[in-house]
């Protein structure tokens, strides 16, 4: 019988070794294999697609090259010279460098300290600096070196990565869903940049789920589907809908939109709220007016860090201050509630983490239906909780979203990210609330769970309900918002018709400039 | 050489119970070893500590007795903890408990009770202490709601004042004025002590306040929604204001649990056990209180077998002082030892450790 | 109040400041790393009970203080042991690591309870320490003090201006980001913890040999306790940590002087001065300053390395 990695070797007699070849790379963590037999060639000056869903085992392959994790099998070719790296410093020595997807930046260190710390020792701070400088003006990358890290946007925090991987001259860069933070006319900027780097003859190995940027930067892609190679091709000559079968394995299904319904009253209006932030680090929100009706998707775009999460606390209780007339539930003041009696009001609130937010991981999944639901009626009496029904509640959304556990009884954490998600948005939803307002709900989700998931609150909404959808995902809001409005900087956008506005517009107000001129009339 | 933790997906009950006892034995184990360096018999030294005091009666009764105020302070201990909390001042709070209640009893002495009856005084006693112990309790956990102030420096610091004030007052104020200056209070009349429990023996009615406090937590924790609340809270902060707890209040109420069962352990203390104010009423029971509710894993009835093993360390220590001339800090040493080796022993039931000779890092 | 008084006075306040500097100078790496350690008391305990050890046993100072440092650096190789391997929680581990000292303290000590030695040699410079008010202030001090301004001065030139400092900063800011570029977690912290209990042995060993000099149970007097506040005064910035410390030894010393003027308050609430000016202090700085913003924001948070 003959491996994978024989087959390989005796079809392939190529004249140049490739820049780097991976064999048979294989990564367990416990019982769960991440990564299971992994070839995969990248050529210098080629730009390489490393495509799958979320858990396809595309960050552990990466983490894998660049130091970060040992694999358990395999071998890594560098220049046909076989390595073994022990750690991202000898990663980064023999010329491979990377930018993160969670940023690996330091807040309260200053952009110059945050680059010097990737470098190797002999780099002081002071001539550092004109080298930043250097580079900045090289790849139009403008960044100063001397601010701390915590006054920065994500794109400006994007910069810092990719400068400190260029000042160490890599052959390979690997870029870590790089764009999933950037406006699209920001993603335009850093593929310009991108393009420079593969003419000087650099290889790029580019992670993401997004099917269009992998075809517009990349020749070669190879496709990862739970751990495993499923197959390479030239993602230029492929449809997006043929790339995403070879993701998902199966067709993706389209969301069926819900049967035509009457717009019902106002359940959600706010109304000019403004509210300063307690964090340092935080966004202040002001003027910030909607208007949702029964029946309706209101989405709110804007990219991470300009106040969708304070936001989410202001409408939810978590926060107060707003004042009570700011925020009106079905009719009646809210403001002034804290988030338990908004959810006697009909409200229900998700918000964007999982784990440690909207969940408590060590928790059963029973104690996880008490967490939001221990005030309605039926889960509590004169202090004491029902477990009992919470147990029950919890078998019910269990079955009704398809969430793959063992039972109301296991813990929070043993659940998959979209399993999980899954759950909490039937724990929400099971309530059959008026208002809904969802932060990211598909966030680290695989294919199979965003569609459910999205297509359980397009069905809330045809039941009558307003649903307030903050996404960061512009396919996501198209897909099944009424109306999109957007954040930038803690206002909101007057909301367009989602059939009469075009990503781009979309885009554009993202990046703050319509909505300042929008506020000066 | 290198160390790795794997996070265990589910957490076997046996695990969960091996764990504490595998860390006293640890702890003995080591123990054993500081004794054979101090040049005595290791093998004698735990036949004093953990053997002999179990094989006769009175000695049974006073591991119980001292494991009264363990248990009580360490229960609500646990509710502080539980929610990430961390008032390590139990000790000053028993302090002011024992003090406030000895007051009443002192104030009272020779008093009117004698004709309209005294049936009062001790369920008074018990009350006023365990306010005060919760109001002493206050002074962190409101520095630290409204200022933000660290509980852990602010409550420890108390400690020191507290027993500062016990002993200005037990000196001045409150001294016995027959007594020929010795610095302590008159010796309470029987209408203010705590009833004994039989006859002629050293179980005193704490010891039921100790079991009830424990029951009592224990449906707190299980079927409640406030015990629920601060599990939460210590587990996911995030999650417990997003259930919609504030954690503002949760702070004051667990410091006024703890702090009110730590003066009521104090007074227990003084109308149980001693029947008078002396400048020192606690061998550290407040701290000690802590290395039982982490050997109890924060549960109470954990924390009830948790006490009676460190009484059990207590009354060996004594004897070993008698018997060995083995000094009384080897007890504390011994509990720090043993809190060691619970809390590293609660990381093999989380984690499975993995030790590999590879990776140059 | 005549120079001599004065320049007495000034003195004394040193004196009861250099413990303080020198065991939260330690505490201050070890938590700019990330690293909370409740257990300097213990620390400081041991440092003291063996320092005095070793000087009696060799008759030297010298030996004495790095017995001391060396009993401070094993108790912290426990406290890594536990916090950084381990991954035990901070908070608990400290409170553990001061009971268990506190005890060690009272057994290594028990042989030496009473005896009296010679206190630690002052600078002695012809014509400059006898200069008027800053002679011995300044040329006059036994070798613990410029010791303690030393380290005050490497520590700060150490985190502020090194490679190294600044691989401890990143790693106290944000532990996950430094595995992420290679940086060394749980090396860095454990030399960190490491640094701390050497500072805090050593402040221990200033008390029995140069400040009693003797050795007697308790005699740290919650010394650790108020170092670790000095940490939070001086928002984790060194030269920070020698105002506040001087602030601090001056209270006490304004107490000690008050209790000699027999002023006719008690005794108690004299020797409660420290203790209710340490709470006095966390609460003035609180009301001025935001809320915890000079903390390194990883501290007391557990690593575990993702695999």
């Amino acid at each position: 019988m003959q491996t994978p990695e024989q087959q390989q070797q005796q079809q392939q007699h190529e004249p140049d070794p490739p820049l780097l070849r991976l064999r048979g790379i294989v990564k367990r963590f416990g019982g769960f294999t991440a990564n299971d037999h992994i070839d995969l060639d990248l050529r210098a000056g080629e730009a390489h697609g490393l495509i799958g869903e979320n858990g396809a085992g595309k960050s552990t392959l990466v983490k894998i090259i660049y130091g970060l994790l040992q694999p358990d099998a395999g071998e890594i070719f560098l220049s046909a010279e076989r390595i073994r790296l022990a750690s991202p410093r000898e990663a980064r020595a023999r010329g491979i460098g990377m930018v993160f997807q969670h940023f690996s930046l330091f807040e309260n260190l200053t952009v110059a300290e945050n680059i010097a710390l990737a470098l190797p020792s002999a780099e002081t701070l002071h001539g550092l600096r004109p080298r930043i400088l250097a580079l900045a003006e090289r790849y139009g990358l403008s960044l100063d070196p001397d601010r701390p890290v915590w006054s920065l946007s994500a794109g400006e925090r994007q910069r810092i990565e990719i400068a400190r991987c260029l000042l160490q001259d890599p052959r390979l860069v690997i870029l870590d869903e790089p764009t999933s933070v950037l406006t699209p006319q920001e993603a335009t900027k850093l593929f310009e940049t991108l393009d420079r780097l593969k003419a000087e003859g650099r290889a790029l190995l580019y992670i993401s789920h997004k099917l269009d940027e992998v075809r517009r930067l990349c020749e070669r892609a190879t496709i990862l589907r739970l751990g495993k190679k499923v197959g390479d091709c030239d993602p230029r000559r492929e449809s997006p809908r043929s790339l995403a079968a070879l993701m998902v394995g199966a067709e993706v299904a389209d969301i069926s939109p819900s049967a035509p319904h009457a717009q019902g009253p106002d359940l959600l209006v706010v109304d000019d709220l403004s509210l300063a932030s307690q964090d340092i680090h935080g966004v202040d929100l002001s003027g910030i007016s909607l208007r949702l009706r029964g029946g309706e998707i209101l989405g709110i775009a804007g990219i991470a860090g300009n106040g969708q999460s304070e936001l989410f606390a202001a409408l939810s209780g978590e926060r107060l201050g707003a004042g009570a007339e700011k925020i009106r539930i079905a009719g009646a003041p809210a403001g002034a509630r804290d988030i338990t009696q908004r959810r006697l009001m009909g409200a229900a609130f998700i918000p964007e983490e999982r784990n440690g937010h909207a969940a408590a991981p060590a928790f059963s999944l029973a104690e996880n239906v008490a967490l939001s639901r221990h005030a309605a009626a039926g889960f509590a009496r004169n202090g004491a909780l029902n477990f009992a029904r919470a147990r029950q509640t919890a078998r019910d959304i269990i079955g009704a979203f398809d969430v793959r556990a063992s039972g109301p009884d296991a813990a929070a954490r043993t659940l998959s990210g979209g399993n999980l998600q899954k759950f909490l948005v039937g724990r929400e939803i099971l309530g059959q609330p008026k208002v809904l307002v969802v932060d990211q709900p598909t966030w680290g989700v695989d294919a199979a769970a965003a569609g459910a998931i999205r297509q359980a609150l397009v069905d809330l909404a045809g039941r009558g309900a307003a649903v307030l959808l903050i996404s960061q995902d512009l396919d996501e809001l198209f897909d099944v918002c009424d109306r999109v409005c957007v954040m930038h900087a803690g206002s909101l956008s007057p909301p367009r018709d989602a059939r009469e506005t075009t990503r781009a517009e979309v885009g554009l107000l993202m990046t703050g400039s319509v909505i300042e001129a929008a506020h000066a009339h | 050489m290198r160390i790795d933790l794997e996070p265990r997906t589910n957490r076997s009950p046996a695990l969960e119970i091996g764990a504490p006892i595998a860390a006293l034995v640890a702890a003995i184990l080591l123990g054993g070893l500081v004794v054979a360096l101090l040049g005595k018999s290791p093998t004698r030294a735990f036949a004093v500590y953990f053997i002999e005091p179990l094989l006769a009666g009175w000695s049974l009764q006073e591991i119980a007795v001292k494991a009264c105020p363990l248990v009580l302070i360490a229960v609500g201990l646990g509710f502080c903890f539980r929610a990430n909390i961390w008032n390590i001042g139990a000790e000053g709070q028993f302090v002011v408990g024992g003090l406030a209640g000895g007051w009443l009893a002192i104030a009272t002495h020779g008093g009117a009770h004698q004709t309209i009856g005294g049936w009062w005084i001790v369920p008074a006693m018990l009350l006023l202490g365990a306010v005060c112990g919760a109001v002493y309790a206050m002074i962190p956990a409101l520095l630290k709601v409204w200022l933000g102030v660290s509980e852990i420096l602010t409550s420890l610091m108390l400690v020191y004042v507290a027993e500062l004030l016990l002993d200005y007052l037990v000196r001045g104020r409150l001294r016995d004025p027959k007594g020929f200056n010795f610095p302590q209070s008159v010796t309470f009349e029987d209408v203010a002590r705590l009833p004994f429990l039989a006859q002629g023996e050293r179980l005193h009615a704490g010891v039921v306040i100790a079991v009830l406090a424990v029951i009592a937590a224990h449906f707190v924790f299980a079927r409640m929604r406030f015990g629920f609340a601060v599990r939460l809270t210590g587990e996911a902060p995030r999650a417990a204001r997003f259930a919609g707890f504030n954690d503002r209040k949760l702070t004051l109420a667990v410091f006024a649990i703890s702090g009110g069962l730590a003066g009521l352990a104090g007074i227990c203390e003084v109308a149980g056990q001693i029947g008078q104010l002396q400048p020192v009423i606690s061998p550290g029971y407040g701290f000690t209180a802590i290395i039982v509710a982490f050997l109890g894993r924060l549960s109470p009835v954990g924390i009830l077998v948790a006490g009676l093993v460190l009484a059990l360390t207590y009354i060996g220590g004594e004897a070993a002082q008698v018997a060995l001339k083995l000094p009384n800090d080897m007890t504390r040493a011994f509990q720090g030892i043993l809190l060691m080796c619970v809390l590293a022993a609660d990381t093999f039931t989380r984690y499975k450790i993995r030790v590999s000779r590879t990776g140059a890092t | 109040m005549n120079a001599q008084l004065f320049e007495l006075v000034l003195l004394t306040i040193v004196t009861a400041s250099i413990p303080l500097v020198i065991a939260a100078l330690g505490e201050l790496v070890t938590e700019r790393a990330g690293v909370l350690n409740l257990g300097v008391e213990g620390m400081m305990i041991v440092g003291a009970a063996l320092g005095f050890a070793g000087a009696w046993a060799s008759g030297s100072t010298l030996v004495g203080a790095l017995c001391g440092v060396a009993a401070g650096m094993i108790l912290a190789a426990l406290f890594g042991l536990l916090t950084i391997v381990l991954a035990v929680n901070q908070v608990a581990a400290g409170l553990a690591l001061t009971i268990f000292g506190v005890g060690l303290s009272g057994l290594l000590g028990a042989g030496f309870v009473g005896l009296k030695r010679e206190g630690a040699p002052h600078l002695q410079l012809p014509g400059l320490s006898d200069l008027p008010f800053v002679g011995k202030l300044v040329f006059g001090e036994d070798a613990f003090v410029y010791a303690a301004f030393l380290l005050v001065a490497l520590a700060a030139y150490f985190l502020a201006r090194s490679r190294a400092g600044l691989a401890l900063r990143a790693i106290g800011d944000n532990h996950d980001s430094a595995h992420a570029l290679g940086l060394s977690v749980r090396g860095v912290r454990f030399l960190a913890v490491l640094f701390g209990g050497a500072c805090a042995g050593l402040a221990g060993a200033y008390l029995s040999l140069a400040y009693t000099p003797f050795w007697a149970p308790g005699m740290t007097a919650g010394r650790g306790w108020i170092a670790l506040a000095l940490v939070v005064f001086a928002s984790w910035k060194p030269w920070r940590v020698v105002l506040g410390a001087l602030l601090f030894g001056g209270a006490t010393v304004l107490q000690l002087h008050a209790q000699a003027a027999s002023l006719g308050l008690p005794g108690q609430l004299m020797s409660a001065t420290p203790y209710l000016a340490t709470i006095l202090g966390l609460v003035v700085l609180s009301l001025g300053a935001r809320r915890n913003s000079a903390a390194p924001a990883a501290l007391g948070q557990v690593f575990v390395p993702p695999r």
